[in-house]
């Protein structure tokens, strides 16, 4: 079985094969027969879909079966996930794998939280169903455990940054590690907390994992240097991995300051336009920054003395197409606003509002 | 001239929107040259002023922003469908070659295929209709067609270039491809006496001159351009070139065994019918009798409805069935197409008609016309301009130019 399968990679992703294809390569003519075959794009289908918390934002995790080309993943890393919405836009966002280490074609876990704002994250947990087929990218980043592992580990998150940790955690525990873990939680409340009754088991199992549980409402207190001194006296000097909002990050690395034990993630959330021309406007490949002028990206990258390619400098040639990281952009044409974040935009017709990155 | 605008302008965020509390006589200049026809332009010749333009302007972007508001799901369908038959029909075009009584359906495959793919697919996603949709699969940043031209390159010359510069002389390398003279405003010489002559080479060799058009070499032997400017060029266009000779003239023959000499022609002449087809679409798009070209000067600056009637004037339509704007990547509407470039082709015939209302009233001529009236039009005035223009004398009045059209 398993040599059939390389056979016929070795044959799909062969040059003869490419060459027969071109222009347009071995998957573009794959996908039309059945979109889970691909030389080398990575899909997944979706095998099953199940709640963990119903609160106002409910989390789902979610079992994606991924096309044999999924390389597999490292606890702790990422995935691409592209959705195509109602209105046949295609949407792409990043999510953390939460299941152990996966071996190449193996299922594997996201537990996404529905954000409001966030349009691909509601429709996965609230209106996916199994059998539907989602766009990825391979397994990316480098929030990942070490080798050789200490034998001491500690795992601050909070809310649904709870899934890299609980991946590593995982991963760990499968493989038989023999070290001590502690593993900090924070959740809104009770009801928020994501994993409840798997966290509940690994807390009462004799496992080296030592499980804290912070919820405010039961009194429980913030990652601030304080609480961490209480609840892992010696944490300065152990190697730490930390995930979750932007806020609770901050205490954490208050927490770490001076130590290099600290590694950290965060994921973007899309900004809110003010509907003005304020804050500052950062152009991240040639580090250059200013305040924002209220003109396009273009006439500002130029204000600052950058270069960008650009053609008709009236948005029908494409030329001047960057990619914005985060902010709001007003279309100048049609004054249509987006704040997604990581969007390809033609610089020229667009006009920041509000902070505003793009790669250029 | 008097003009009812459909819609109210609403443009609160154009340029033109700016308060200005300079001085009122000069606001009172501004607002005199803003109603003053000028008959020294094409537009002064046409009647209309510049505020007339920026009025029809204003109608124009009206009709692009309510429809990039509609994209959706029927857009999505179409495309992908489009790719789907494209797909099937290389497939069964490469597949026929193994049935050699059934050549003639292979190469007509293939040709549809090569077809679709260059004009309805590649065009137009190249031109980034479908960039809304975020599918790398029909992003004009990914896509490259089934053509020895490469897209990259192709997507400068003839978004940028092209779109942007349409029909002026000097600037937009399109009119007559730098080899052939297309207008009586290009200076004749004696060069131009195989007009005809080119103009059958070009055809037959279309995909070829796509892919040349973008090292300028008329503009080598005027010397506004260096050879070396052309050195970042060549692997990308030899790359795109080994490859797409390497699948239709070697690998796909050689895949048929026996049959090789039999394959090699049918893709011969697909790609042959494919380029026959391509010029002729494009040519009559672009330059039947009555299409209007432009000076430097008179465009230097220009608002943005002058842009809006610059697309129109130098654009003509081919009337036709459902199957003939399929087939030509809806660049039968070439004239919708110039005005909204980026917006998907399949809605260039519903747009037409709101389009063709508003240069009525504008007194704007709509070229449009039956395939074979346009073919006659742009083969009439190719060996026309063979020869020296008739009268050396100023530009032909907007009369002499419907004349023309008439005839
Ligand atoms: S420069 Fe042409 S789209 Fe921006």
């Amino acid at each position: 079985m398993s040599s059939t399968r390389s056979i016929a990679r070795r044959v799909l992703r062969s040059s003869t094969l490419a060459a027969l294809t071109a222009p347009h390569g071995v998957d573009r003519y794959l996908e039309l027969v059945n979109p889970m075959w691909a030389a080398r794009e990575v899909r997944a289908r979706v095998v099953s879909i199940e709640r963990e918390t119903d609160t106002a934002n409910p989390v789902a995790t979610l079992t994606l079966q991924p096309t044999s080309t999924w390389e597999g993943h490292v606890a702790g890393q990422h995935v691409q996930v592209g959705l195509e919405l109602p209105g046949a836009r295609r949407l792409t966002r990043v999510f953390s794998i939460s299941s152990a280490a996966s071996a190449p074609g193996e299922e594997f876990t996201l537990t996404i939280r529905s954000n409001d704002g966030g349009t691909v994250s509601s429709y996965l947990v609230e209106q996916a169903r199994p059998g539907q087929v989602l766009h990825l990218s391979q397994a990316l980043g480098e929030f990942v455990l070490p080798d050789p592992l200490p034998d001491r580990l500690v795992f601050l998150s909070g809310g649904s940054g709870i899934t890299p940790v609980m991946a590593m955690t995982r991963t760990l525990l499968r493989d038989g590690y023999d070290g001590r873990i502690t593993f900090l939680h924070y959740a809104q409340t009770p009801a928020h907390q994501i994993y409840a009754d798997e966290l509940a088991a690994l807390a009462a199992a004799d496992n080296g994992v030592d499980v804290h549980l912070v919820h405010p409402d039961a009194g429980g207190d913030l990652f601030t240097t304080e609480a961490l001194a209480t609840l892992a006296p010696d944490y300065r000097d152990v190697d730490a991995w930390a995930c979750g909002p932007a806020g609770l990050v901050a205490l954490v690395e208050d927490a770490y300051a001076g130590t290099e034990r600290l590694r950290v993630e965060y994921f973007k959330t899309p900004t809110v336009a003010t509907g003005d021309a304020e804050g500052s406007v950062a152009f991240t490949r040639s580090g250059e920054q200013a305040a924002n002028s209220g003109a396009t990206l273009l006439e500002q990258a130029e204000a600052l003395g950058l270069t960008p390619e650009y053609g008709c400098r009236m948005g029908i040639c494409f030329s001047c197409t960057s990619r914005k990281t985060e902010g709001t952009v007003r279309n100048v044409l049609t004054g249509e606003e987006s704040a997604l974040p990581d969007e390809d935009i033609r610089v020229c017709v667009s006009a920041p509002v509000g902070d505003c990155s793009v790669e250029l | 001239m008097t003009v009812t605008p459909v819609t109210q302008a609403t443009s609160a965020t154009g340029p033109k929107a700016r308060k200005d509390t300079a001085s009122k006589a000069a606001e009172a200049a501004r607002k005199a040259r803003q109603d003053q026809l000028d008959p020294s332009t094409v537009a002064g010749r046409a009647g209309l002023t510049p505020a007339d333009l920026d009025r029809f302007g204003e109608e124009m972007d009206v009709i692009r922003k309510r429809v990039l508001s509609e994209l959706g799901e029927e857009d999505a369908t179409y495309i992908r469908n489009v790719v789907k038959a494209q797909r099937a029909f290389e497939i069964a075009g490469r597949a026929l070659f193994y049935l050699p009584p059934a050549w003639p359906l292979a190469v007509g495959a293939l040709s549809i295929s090569k077809i679709l793919d260059n004009m309805e697919i590649g065009h137009n996603v190249m031109h980034g209709q479908y960039d809304w949709m975020g599918d790398p699969a029909l992003n004009s940043r990914m896509y490259d067609w089934d053509n020895v031209c490469p897209g990259e390159q192709w997507k400068y010359s003839h978004n940028y270039i092209h779109h942007t510069f349409t029909n002026i002389l000097g600037k937009d390398r399109d009119i007559g491809y730098g080899i052939l003279r297309m207008d009586e405003d290009q200076k004749w010489s004696p060069y131009y006496l195989g007009n005809p002559v080119y103009a059958l080479l070009l055809m037959v060799f279309f995909e070829w001159g796509v892919a040349m058009h973008d090292l300028e070499a008329e503009n080598i032997v005027a010397g506004k351009r260096s050879i070396a400017d052309n050195k970042p060029l060549y692997p990308g266009l030899l790359r795109k070139i080994r490859r797409q000779a390497a699948k239709d003239y070697l690998l796909f023959p050689a895949l048929t065994g026996p049959l090789f000499p039999l394959t090699l022609a049918g893709n011969v002449t697909a790609n042959l019918v494919r380029n026959i087809w391509a010029f002729n679409i494009i040519f009559c798009g672009h330059f039947p009798a009555g299409v209007e070209t432009f000076t430097e000067e008179e465009t230097a600056d220009e608002s943005r409805g002058h842009w809006y009637f610059r697309q129109i004037l130098g654009s003509a339509n081919i009337s036709g069935s459902k199957l003939l704007h399929l087939m030509s990547g809806n660049l039968s509407h070439q004239i919708e197409h110039h005005l909204f470039p980026d917006l998907p082709a399949r809605r260039y015939p519903e747009l037409s008609e709101e389009v063709r209302e508003a240069c009525e009233r504008y007194g704007l001529d709509y070229n449009t016309g039956p395939l074979p009236k346009q073919l006659f039009s742009v083969a009439r005035k190719i060996f026309r301009l063979a020869l020296p223009n008739r009268s050396e004398g100023p530009a032909p009045t907007p009369e002499a130019a419907k004349a023309d059209t008439a005839a």
